[in-house]
């Protein structure tokens, strides 16, 4: 008898914690898991832009080949040019040279000319530069701080939500992620919503730079640089810091969770509780790791 | 205005047939005196052109580093950050003051300066001593600042805070921000005896208009030289201020902005990509001319071009800047005014070909570098115009699109006008002629080798990344790996280079006072191959 209740209690108890993890797995699903779908990271062989994850590198794209086709035409003509000349006027070609040094007409269309196609570019262009430098009426803002080397993700509309960002080291790579991209904590964003980053640093110059979304600005100590996007798509997003900072210069890139509006504010609940209300030190997750993992990384 | 009056190519040589060149009235110098305590431009100049020599291939060498570095991902030939950071710092430093700037301005502006403009010597011919040993001293300081400790790792352009002293605590900054100094004093000496060479010591007859496109070229360069050296000066002199006795001109924390810095250095940095490429631009001038047999066409539009380059050179400093916080007005302006640039550099372009164009175009090496000059710089000019773009910059800022840009138009812009250079007038200089096969393999080599490096750089940038990373992502390793290919058949062509000084230093054949014939017109070519010690004994006379 007493072995039967004996077994019964151990059936009870195992249904309970099957059912409380079943439980805890519908409940709980990673609200980051939609933007493993669609990963917007450099590819082998690559010889253009990332695919524009944001309205402005779409208008980078768009103005790069506007002005790179106008380019492409000046390189050929010069090309072709040349190679005319060198044909033609080669010492087997042509042995008597001409002595003419002067000719008003031409010297006139070629100082016209490239001006005209000057003009043409720049029109263009800076609209360009307005369209980046507008970050008026964000929906949030982020203040984005570069440390010696990692980076610091602060969500000013959400308080007390602030952690730290680390390269995941070559040695602990899990599969599926990306070595020299991957991060141990993701900046998470909303997709359609514009986004403005305050950018600064805490010691040295660094460079905040998400090339597939056309972002790119100087952390500059002791001021705050602003730029901003618009993730148009569900997706992971990388960046890397792209200004001299020290001897891990090339291990602290940027990883971009970019989700819906609703797995958004799930994640917001998910990183308060997290890395603001269940810890007594309210940024448990920004202390840096071990110094001998980074004693690794400089290698 | 009459043109043809004013042919600056139509002088008339001295006759040297009745005075004994050399030595008369001197006694010989010994080793010492006339290397070590030389006065005479040519000596110098033959000093500075063995100092870029040097330079060159000690840059060289570190440049095949870092490409054996990036040839594969998650390679640990450079075993550090740190080390990374002092090569790469060291290889553009020493391009830059070490190799491009002794060779062209140092060494062939010495050379033939004075002999262009029917000058006995340099003004002054003291100071230009001085300003060779400046130089050499400060070779010696920067090696220190590579070698020592953990060496210079702020990248050339210095920027703080990363090189104050909490950051870069080891005493080789320190030596690195003082070889700056010593080459910058150096250029300054340089570019006053160039300046008061030019300005007054022309022979008779040899009017500002008539005066050969290398002296204009060298001119325009030291008067950038004068205006852009004093502004590194100080912000060097800022920065060691910074770092040993406590100012805080670029430090946040104590009220300075390392922002100013930035405007300080490309102030001068501006400035000085077109102090390496001026006289580059002289040099073509004269081989393209000569080898089409032409005198160059458009010789005023040529001066006027090579004024206006250096005038706004010095007005776009900030597009270096267009992501370090500038306003949206600074980013039209800076983009606008640099687009200006364009034109007079299309009018030198289009100006080289037309002097071809009709011409009688013999390709000998001289030729075969300047017509890759013309080809290649045209196409580093035209990712110039695309990053003057400040929308287009924000995306190719610091990533390898910049860098393909800047050694399309120095490794393969400079370099190559370095090379027309010597072939065009290493018989002048030495009294033998170069090995016209192995000058042409020397060509095709680097020509092939240059391109292989940097075009598919333009790839990797475009791909995304940056500048100045030992290690990355796994997707570039394919670009980076032909890259790698191609720098070390450029780093096989130098040993062609080095076979082929060689050979003629060990060569016993002489040339002729004009060993190029009917196109070859200035006033090096009237006197003796090599040129004497001293040039003119009489002045000469232009008509």
């Amino acid at each position: 008898m007493k072995r039967a209740f004996g077994w019964l209690f151990c059936a009870v108890l195992l249904t309970v914690a099957a059912g409380h993890l079943a439980f805890a797995q519908t409940t709980a699903p990673d609200p980051l898991a939609v933007a493993d779908s669609y990963v917007n990271a450099p590819h082998p062989w690559q010889w253009w832009f990332p695919v524009a994850g944001s309205p402005m590198q779409a208008q980078i794209d768009w103005l790069m080949k506007y002005v790179l086709w106008i380019m492409a035409g000046v390189v050929g003509f010069v090309g072709l040019l040349m190679a005319y000349v060198i044909v033609k006027f080669n010492h087997k070609a042509n042995k008597v040279p001409s002595h003419l040094t002067h000719n008003t007409l031409i010297e006139v269309i070629w100082l016209v000319v490239p001006t005209l196609l000057l003009a043409v570019i720049i029109g263009p262009s800076l609209s360009l530069i307005w369209y980046e430098g507008d970050d008026s009426n964000p929906y949030m803002t982020v203040t984005v701080t570069g440390h010696q080397w990692y980076w610091e993700y602060n969500y000013q509309s959400v308080p007390g939500l602030d952690y730290t960002s680390y390269m995941v080291p070559d040695n602990e790579l899990q599969p599926g992620q990306i070595r020299r991209l991957s991060v141990d904590h993701p900046l998470v964003l909303p997709v359609g919503k514009k986004i403005k980053f305050d950018i600064t640093s805490s010691d040295v110059l660094h460079g905040f730079y998400l090339p597939s979304l056309g972002v790119q600005k100087y952390a500059i100590p002791g001021s705050i640089q602003n730029s901003w996007t618009l993730i148009t798509k569900p997706g992971t997003y990388y960046g890397e810091c792209n200004q001299i900072c020290g001897l891990n210069h090339d291990a602290m890139p940027i990883e971009i969770k970019a989700v819906p509006m609703a797995e958004y504010l799930a994640w917001i609940k998910v990183a308060q509780q997290n890395y603001v209300e269940n810890s007594l030190a309210p940024n448990l997750i920004s202390s840096p790791p071990p110094v001998g993992q980074f004693a690794e990384l400089a290698k | 205005m009459s043109f043809t009056a004013h042919d600056p190519h139509e002088v008339i040589a001295p006759d040297h047939a009745h005075d004994a060149h050399g030595d008369h009235g001197h006694a010989k110098p010994g080793f010492v005196r006339r290397w070590l305590m030389s006065t005479n431009h040519k000596d110098i100049g033959t000093l500075y052109i063995t100092m870029a020599v040097i330079g060159g291939s000690v840059g060289g060498i570190l440049s095949m580093i870092m490409r054996a570095q990036l040839m594969y991902p998650h390679n640990h030939i450079v075993t550090n950050g740190s080390e990374w950071n002092s090569i790469i710092t060291a290889h553009g430093l020493l391009m830059i003051f070490w190799m491009v700037m002794p060779a062209l301005i140092g060494g062939m502006g010495n050379w033939f300066v004075p002999m262009m403009i029917g000058a006995p010597d340099m003004a002054f011919p003291r100071l230009n001593n001085m300003s060779f040993w400046f130089l050499a001293a400060g070779f010696v300081f920067i090696m220190l600042g590579l070698s020592i400790g953990e060496g210079t790792g702020a990248g050339w352009t210095l920027y703080p805070p990363l090189d104050n002293i909490q950051y870069s605590p080891g005493i080789a900054t320190d030596f690195s921000l003082f070889s700056l100094h010593l080459a910058g004093i150096s250029s300054l000496l340089g570019a006053i005896n160039f300046i008061a060479t030019i300005l007054n010591m022309r022979a008779p007859g040899m009017t500002m208009f008539k005066m050969p496109l290398f002296c204009w070229s060298i001119l325009v360069t030291a008067f950038l030289l004068l205006l852009a050296i004093p502004v590194l000066a100080g912000a060097v002199t800022m920065l060691i201020m910074d770092r040993n006795f406590g100012t805080s001109f670029f430090e946040p924390s104590g009220g300075g902005d390392p922002v100013l810095f930035q405007h300080l250095f490309w102030f001068f940095g501006h400035p000085e990509v077109y102090i390496m490429i001026l006289p580059a631009f002289g040099v073509i001038s004269h081989v393209v001319s000569t080898f089409s047999k032409k005198p160059v066409f458009g010789y005023l539009g040529m001066v006027y071009a090579m004024v206006t380059i250096g005038f706004v050179g010095f007005i776009v400093w900030a597009h270096h800047m267009f992501v370090s916080g500038i306003s949206d007005d600074s980013r039209v302006y800076f983009e606008v005014a640099t687009l200006v640039i364009a034109v007079p550099t299309g009018v030198k372009v289009f100006s080289w070909i037309a002097t071809m164009w009709g011409g009688s175009i013999e390709f000998k090496t001289p030729m075969l570098w300047a017509i890759g000059f013309i080809f290649l710089f045209v196409i580093g000019g035209a990712t110039g115009v695309v990053l003057a773009q400040a929308g287009l910059d924000q995306e190719l800022h610091n990533d390898y699109f910049l860098i393909a840009h800047f050694h399309y138009v120095l490794s393969l812009g400079a370099v190559f006008a370095i090379f027309a250079g010597f072939y065009y007038w290493i018989g002048k200089m030495s009294g033998h002629p170069y090995p016209e096969f192995w000058g042409k393999v020397h060509f095709w080599t680097t020509f092939i080798g240059v391109n292989l490096t940097f075009f598919p750089q333009h790839f990797l940038g475009l791909a995304g990344m940056p500048r100045r990373y030992p290690d990355y992502p796994d997707a570039f390793a394919g670009w980076n790996f032909v890259s790698s290919c191609g720098a070390f058949l450029s780093g096989a062509s130098t040993a062609v280079f080095f076979y082929i000084l060689y050979r003629i230093f060990s060569s016993k054949e002489t040339l002729p006072a004009n060993y190029w014939g009917e196109g070859a017109t200035t006033l090096e070519w009237a006197v003796p191959s090599p040129a004497p010690h001293h040039t003119f004994e009489d002045v000469p006379v232009i008509r």
